[in-house]
């Protein structure tokens, strides 16, 4: 183990990537569930089961990424993990509850009795709701330091808004990718209409961060830094651009790009997250826990990776055979 | 109440609701890629019929599973942070394994096994039926080895109050590990055979003969005839491992307060903590040291051992862990009587289901249930049994408790309940109703599944 080094260096940096790795496929995949299900009160009937079967096949699996993230925050790095989710208590239990509401809600509305659908439909919306404004209020809290104040309540309940417009935006561009005729174009209005929230969003988050931190503010400011950094805003304004060109020219009668909105936003993701890890980067708990200090016993983290560089690109393979096998635009969803 | 209380309650409420769902997914799966085995070699459709039946309540009790899953993920951080902070090494890697070698397994490929059929070919489908199964066992395992070795640690050493393993190979094969998860295989293998029971019987009493409904009523009853006594024979030993590790869980649900020779075994008694001693016992004379050490004077372990000189109680609350115990044995030997029986008068005169008569119809729809009663109720015996010990000898219950004010725990338990027992009567709902519906004749003939060229044509290019 010489040629890698100190391995109670290594191992932390190498398993905080692989969290960072597992939250933000999450943030993309289930964002997009999640946003088709807060998209659900403007779609009519016919349209709400189109919406269910384009993420049928996959939100189970979406859903492991979050258990994925937050075990290895469990078993990597279990003191922060402790402290993160008391000092989050609240947002996380609503975000439990509204995970089993959509979870459940999925099967009873096709198997529970017809007058009971609306019900369900019903739900299913309160949920993916609860989930994604809890979500961006943790959000908030994480990038406030998780300090308790009327300062930073107010702030999680913004960032609350924003991340849950970014993922019905997302999840309108799934749509635009997976239906036709109506429902795509009634998404193409609603991914138009989701742009302002990603960008106030990011706005507001990158212009908090530094502010709340004098250490982020260095890291982003300093000389030479902010010119090593630059590309990373002007990509992200460059991909806001591109995003809302191409929902310009949807729906068309070819279909030609409909995939480009949702890479875009897969995109925009990508950036905003990347800027978010290097501003905390190397704390875990934010200002106050660094990732080599909350780490496991190297042995532990060892054995853990060992079974991850044989497990993980398994798992990428059948997730990718899952999408191909479900690809194209949506079809109603038969158990024969 | 306190902030370990309402812990505990939530805790145990949470994971009493999501061992409900893989007790049903884990030996569901793998019934169903029997049916669906047993559709590829005869080609008939009424094991086509069967799957697609009991498809729809394994996709539904999955659900059910995975987001009660992920609830208990996160409470180990927000209600017992001192669990993985002390433990945290020996726990992160199982936990890791169950997510990587199992929640993905079985997550990405129910899609393909529910939805897949005319999607893919039909060994495509059969292996997404294997994986899925597969995975379930797979994660039932690790789980299982864990909770193990909370109650059988070995294989590490403390070092600064924090846990550090020396052999993985004696953490994963501890020494109560074999006998819980072969118990618990066997639980959910019985749980299913008497769930598809009951729910053909229901189907028959509504007037369902189709050729469907005969095969998952013999399926189930035949299934839950076999099993049942390799429960009872497993589960003596699995006690007899308990004696040699956790005597005090024993003597619990034995109700045995002083260690002695010619134990009675109690049918009937309340433990009485205050006085130490049990009141209105009823009792077979030498029975429980015959069963525990194999003759009438055997030695068994008493409750007052386990209390220190200063008056500190290192044994499990009595009450809870003896009469636990009772409800599982109890359901255990209904199982038993209810599946031989049956098994037996549909083999007599090769009667089939017309041999078993209207009443035995009505006992097997509320029976289809038992096997929740007696899992729930063994994992009561064995969980309140480990207290005070949250990991046996190793770390209390009380140390690991998170420090969030009483009323957050207390709120949030309150939804959570409320939440739970909408589920569940929405759970049980749906499957009655499914159940009806298909006795109107809702199950459609299968459409053949696809060739490879065939799937091509079918799914638009992109």
């Amino acid at each position: 183990m010489e040629m890698f080094g100190d391995p109670a260096q290594w191992l932390p940096f190498t398993f905080a990537g692989l969290m960072g790795v597992s939250i933000l496929v999450y943030v993309v995949l289930d964002g997009f569930d999640l946003g088709v299900g807060v998209l659900f009160p403007f779609a009519t009937d016919g349209e709400k089961d189109m919406m269910v079967a384009s993420i049928g096949p996959f939100w189970d699996a979406n859903e492991t990424w979050l258990v994925l993230a937050i075990g290895l925050l469990l078993v990597a790095f279990p003191t922060a993990h402790g402290t993160i989710l008391t000092a989050l208590y609240l947002p996380v239990a609503i975000m439990l509850i509204g995970l089993i509401l959509r979870g459940v809600a999925f099967e009873f509305r096709v198997k529970a009795p017809t007058p009971h659908k609306a019900t369900w439909n019903w739900l299913f919306f309160i949920g993916s709701l609860m989930t994604s404004l809890s979500q961006g209020f943790m959000l908030g809290k994480y990038v406030m330091g998780l300090e308790s104040t009327l300062g930073t309540w107010a702030f999680a309940m913004i960032t609350a808004v924003f991340l849950t417009v970014a993922y019905s935006m997302i999840g309108a561009c799934w749509l635009i990718l997976k239906t036709e005729e109506q429902l795509q174009f009634k998404a193409v209005t609603w991914a138009k209409g989701g742009i302002w929230g990603l960008v106030l969003g990011l706005g507001a988050v990158s212009l908090a961060t530094p502010l709340v931190s004098p250490r982020i503010f260095d890291k982003w400011f300093a000389v030479p830094e902010i010119f090593i950094l630059a590309p990373l805003p002007i990509l992200s304004g460059i991909m806001v651009l591109l995003l809302w060109r191409s929902l310009r020219r949807l729906p068309n009668p070819t279909d030609a790009g409909a995939k480009s909105p949702f890479a875009y936003a897969i995109a925009l993701f990508i950036l905003a997250f990347g800027g978010l890890a290097y501003s905390f980067y190397p704390y875990v708990v934010p200002e106050k826990l660094t990732i080599y200090e909350a780490a496991s016993a190297p042995e532990s983290l060892m054995i853990i990776l060992v079974g991850a560089i044989v497990v993980i690109p398994m798992i990428g393979g059948y997730t990718a055979l899952a999408y191909w096998v479900f690809k194209g635009k949506a079809a109603e969803l038969r158990y024969d | 109440m306190d902030t370990l209380m309402l812990s505990r309650i939530q805790f145990g409420a949470n994971i009493s609701f999501h061992i409900l769902f893989p007790t049903i997914t884990i030996a569901l799966g793998w019934v169903l890629l029997f049916f669906k085995l047993r559709f590829n070699a005869t080609g008939n459709v009424r094991w086509m019929d069967a799957y697609r039946f009991w498809v729809k309540v394994f996709a539904l009790s999955f659900a059910m599973g995975v987001v009660s899953g992920i609830t208990m993920s996160f409470q180990f951080g927000t209600n017992w942070p001192g669990f993985m902070e002390t433990v945290g090494n020996i726990a992160g890697p199982l936990l890791a394994y169950e997510i990587m070698t199992a929640f993905f397994l079985e997550a990405v490929f129910l899609g393909i096994m529910l939805f897949g059929f005319s999607r893919v070919p039909s060994w495509l489908h059969t292996l997404a039926t294997f994986l899925v199964a597969f995975g379930t066992t797979m994660s039932a395992f690790w789980i299982i080895v864990l909770n193990s070795w909370m109650h059988t640690p070995q294989g590490f050493e403390m070092r600064e109050g924090v846990a550090f393993a020396t052999s993985w190979f004696d953490i994963i094969f501890n020494p109560s590990m074999p006998y819980r998860f072969i118990h618990m295989m066997l639980a959910s293998g019985l749980t299913v055979a008497f769930l598809i029971a009951g729910f053909s019987a229901f189907r028959w009493l509504l007037g369902d003969r189709s050729q469907g409904v005969r095969v998952t009523l013999k399926t189930g009853v035949f299934m839950g005839a076999m099993l049942i006594p390799v429960q009872i024979f497993m589960g003596d030993l699995h006690g007899l491992n308990t004696l040699e590790y956790q005597p005090q869980k024993v003597a619990a649900m034995e109700g045995n307060w002083e260690t002695q020779s010619n134990v009675p075994l109690l049918l009937f008694a309340i433990p009485d903590e205050e006085a130490r001693t049990n009141h209105f016992e009823v009792g077979i004379p030498n029975m429980a040291s015959v069963i525990l050490k194999h003759k009438a004077d055997g030695v068994v372990p008493g409750l007052n051992d386990f209390v220190t000189e200063d008056g500190e109680v290192l044994h499990p609350p009595v009450a809870p862990v003896f009469w636990s115990f009772r409800i599982m044995v109890g359901t255990g030997f209904a199982m038993l009587f209810l599946s031989w029986a049956g098994a037996f008068l549909m083999l007599r005169k090769r009667r089939g289901p017309e041999g078993i008569p209207t009443f035995m119809y009505y006992a097997m729809v509320p029976m289809a249930f038992s096997g929740w009663v007696a899992t729930l109720a063994g994992w009561y015996t064995t969980e309140i049994g480990r207290q005070p010990w949250l990991v046996q000898g190793v770390l209390t219950t009380k140390q690991a408790v998170a420090d969030v004010p009483a009323p957050f725990v207390g709120t949030t338990l309150g939804a959570y309940l409320a939440i739970y027992a909408l589920l569940l009567s929405a759970y049980i709902g749906v499957l009655f109703f499914l159940a009806r519906k298909a006795v109107d004749g809702d199950v459609p003939r299968p459409r053949t599944p696809l060739s490879g060229q065939a799937i091509a044509r079918e799914v638009p290019a992109e």
